[in-house]
């Protein structure tokens, strides 16, 4: 085999933090007796829990902090609170929260509107640095919007208006 | 003050929030300095991450000064500025004793396989992040570890994922002297991984990216040979071609959900979200290794399964190391090289970007915009 391996002690820090002993099962192996006796440790203090808070079925409690971002609410709420019956091992928790999730968005642009904004949503997806470095892309994906709005409108359209649109397009 | 927020998939935007409270005793409120935006964030950005409410604010990558802290606290005092961990860690349950600060079980309710992450979903604990002015950061004796005298911020934040993270992949990959290691993606952290294999004594160092770009930029801060996979007939054979068809001694995964390159793994990971993500880099890694060899996986994956070649696996012999950064273990020993010049994080700082501009920031990274490697988000109260 031809010899590949030069020399690479020019490499500032080159083999500084080799061990030949790095044991694949480190740190994992550094556990003591203590641990055969499960779910053992004494546990920090508890924050208070005066918001709801969905765990996982795949532990005994809620853990000793936790995060309070976005309580669970309206509708996607109610679906993530199914998921939340079944494990992390099941496909009942997972696609749940990923359609709790879909539903959420179309809850977050009706909870602006009620707060009397409506979303800029051009702003929102960052289309402004797009087309300062890349208008072309930016082009062909409204194209393609436009045309995809345009096919929505003529499935809505009733019979006549569409059998119109398609003479006129074949005329063309 | 001003937090990023998430509407949906590919809509953030600037607004303002509530600021954050003491909510438990070993609590602290930090105030930003320098956040960044990961790779990991386009999981998220991209809605493929079950329970990303809208509403959340993300960000894992922060460095800030302390403003408040709650009654127990006692390593730390106000006005210390640190760099925090990505990883929420209690410093008391099982895995936190096995300096598995990854793996904490006191942090996280929503799931028992991910621990606690700061604005990473309600899957890792539905924590606010610090793509904001201000963060509430929990466990504040665990975790934060003040800033050196005379490290630079935008060093220090790198120390909170990207140079853990790349260490520790090549750790993983339990690398002995003149190994040869492929590192499977050219982000920043697959660029820091490879960086990092030399300090294990690896004798070959090879990234394989799609980014002309990038591969450019490993090339020259990881002093290491960078392909593209776009001119290879198959990965997996360009490897044993040039490894006199032995395969790698190591394999780093540090690419994760997003990856491109196998439009199947793109449809039914990325698209229809039948698979935690499309695990492209992963077959890559497991059949490009040699046989007997060690695959290391940092890249991340959603919750949902996976369509993985586990019988080559078997049939090799390959032993499969993967973990999110350790952070807290491996501070000491990063702040070290950094003080020391052995990696210099911050040249990997690409873009500066204001916080109000978070929209502009995440399309530039996501679209590989303006050869953008890594941007660094400066809220307007960081006054530094
Ligand atoms: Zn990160
Ligand atoms: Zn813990």
């Amino acid at each position: 085999m031809e010899d590949t391996t030069k020399d690479y002690s020019h490499i500032n820090g080159w083999g500084i933090d080799a061990d030949p002993k790095n044991d694949p099962t480190y740190p994992m192996k550094r556990r003591t007796n203590e641990e055969h006796s499960g779910y053992s440790w004494e546990r920090p203090p508890q924050q208070p829990i005066n918001m709801e808070v969905l765990h996982s079925i795949e532990r005994p409690n809620i853990s000793a902090v936790f995060g309070t971002a976005m309580p669970p609410s309206g509708l996607s709420g109610m679906i993530r609170r199914f998921a939340f019956k079944h494990s992390e091992n099941s496909y009942l928790h997972w696609l749940p929260l990923l359609l709790a999730d879909r539903v959420n968005v179309v809850e977050g642009i009706i909870e602006d509107f009620k707060e009397g904004k409506a979303p800029n949503i051009f702003a929102e997806k960052g289309y402004p640095a797009e087309w300062k470095y890349e208008k072309g892309s930016l082009v062909t994906k409204m194209a393609v919007g436009a045309a995809v709005v345009g096919v929505a409108v003529l499935m809505f359209a009733g019979e006549k208006k569409r059998k119109k649109w398609f003479y006129n397009l074949m005329e063309r | 003050m001003l937090a990023m927020n998430y509407r949906g998939p590919k809509r953030v935007r600037i607004d303002h929030k509530p600021m954050p409270e003491i909510l438990h005793p070993e609590d602290a409120i930090v105030r930003v300095v320098r956040s960044c935006i990961c790779g990991s964030d386009l999981h998220l950005y991209n809605g493929n991450v079950p329970d990303t409410r809208v509403g959340s604010t993300f960000g894992h990558e922060f460095v800030g000064v302390v403003e408040e802290i709650g009654p127990d606290v006692q390593k730390l005092k106000v006005g210390d500025k640190v760099i925090v961990p990505f990883n929420i860690a209690c410093g008391k349950c099982a895995f936190c004793k096995q300096e598995l600060y990854g793996n904490c079980h006191e942090a996280n309710s929503q799931a028992s396989a991910v621990g606690g992450i700061f604005g990473y979903s309600h899957t890792a604990g539905g924590y606010n992040g610090g793509q904001a002015e201000y963060v509430r950061v929990p466990y504040a004796d665990v975790g934060p570890t003040v800033i050196p005298e005379g490290m630079d911020l935008d060093d220090a934040v790198m120390l909170t994922d990207v140079v853990p993270t790349g260490y520790q992949a090549a750790e993983m990959g339990g690398i002995q002297k003149g190994d040869t290691v492929v590192v499977f993606g050219a982000g920043p952290i697959g660029i820091m991984a490879a960086k990092c294999s030399w300090l294990f004594g690896a004798g070959r160092v090879i990234v394989i990216d799609k980014e002309e770009y990038r591969l450019e930029f490993a090339r020259n801060y990881s002093q290491c040979e960078a392909y593209n996979f776009m001119e290879m007939d198959d990965p997996a054979v360009f490897v044993k071609k040039t490894t006199d068809w032995m395969g790698a001694d190591v394999c780093i995964d540090a690419v994760g959900a997003e990856a491109a390159g196998n439009v199947l793994q793109t449809i039914t990971g990325r698209k229809l979200l039948l698979q935690a993500g499309s695990a492209t880099a992963l077959h890559w890694a497991i059949n490009s290794v040699k046989k007997g060899g060690i695959v290391s996986i940092v890249g991340v994956y959603g919750p949902t399964d996976n369509l993985v070649p586990i019988g080559n696996v078997v049939n090799k012999g390959i032993t499969i190391r993967a973990n999110q950064a350790s952070v807290k273990r491996l501070l000491p020993r990063l702040i070290d090289h950094v003080m020391n010049g052995v990696i210099k994080p911050k040249q990997l700082i690409t873009h500066r970007v204001p916080l109000e501009e978070v929209a502009d920031a995440y399309r530039i990274f996501s679209d590989k915009l303006d050869n953008c490697i890594k941007p660094v988000l400066i809220p307007p109260s960081a006054n530094m």
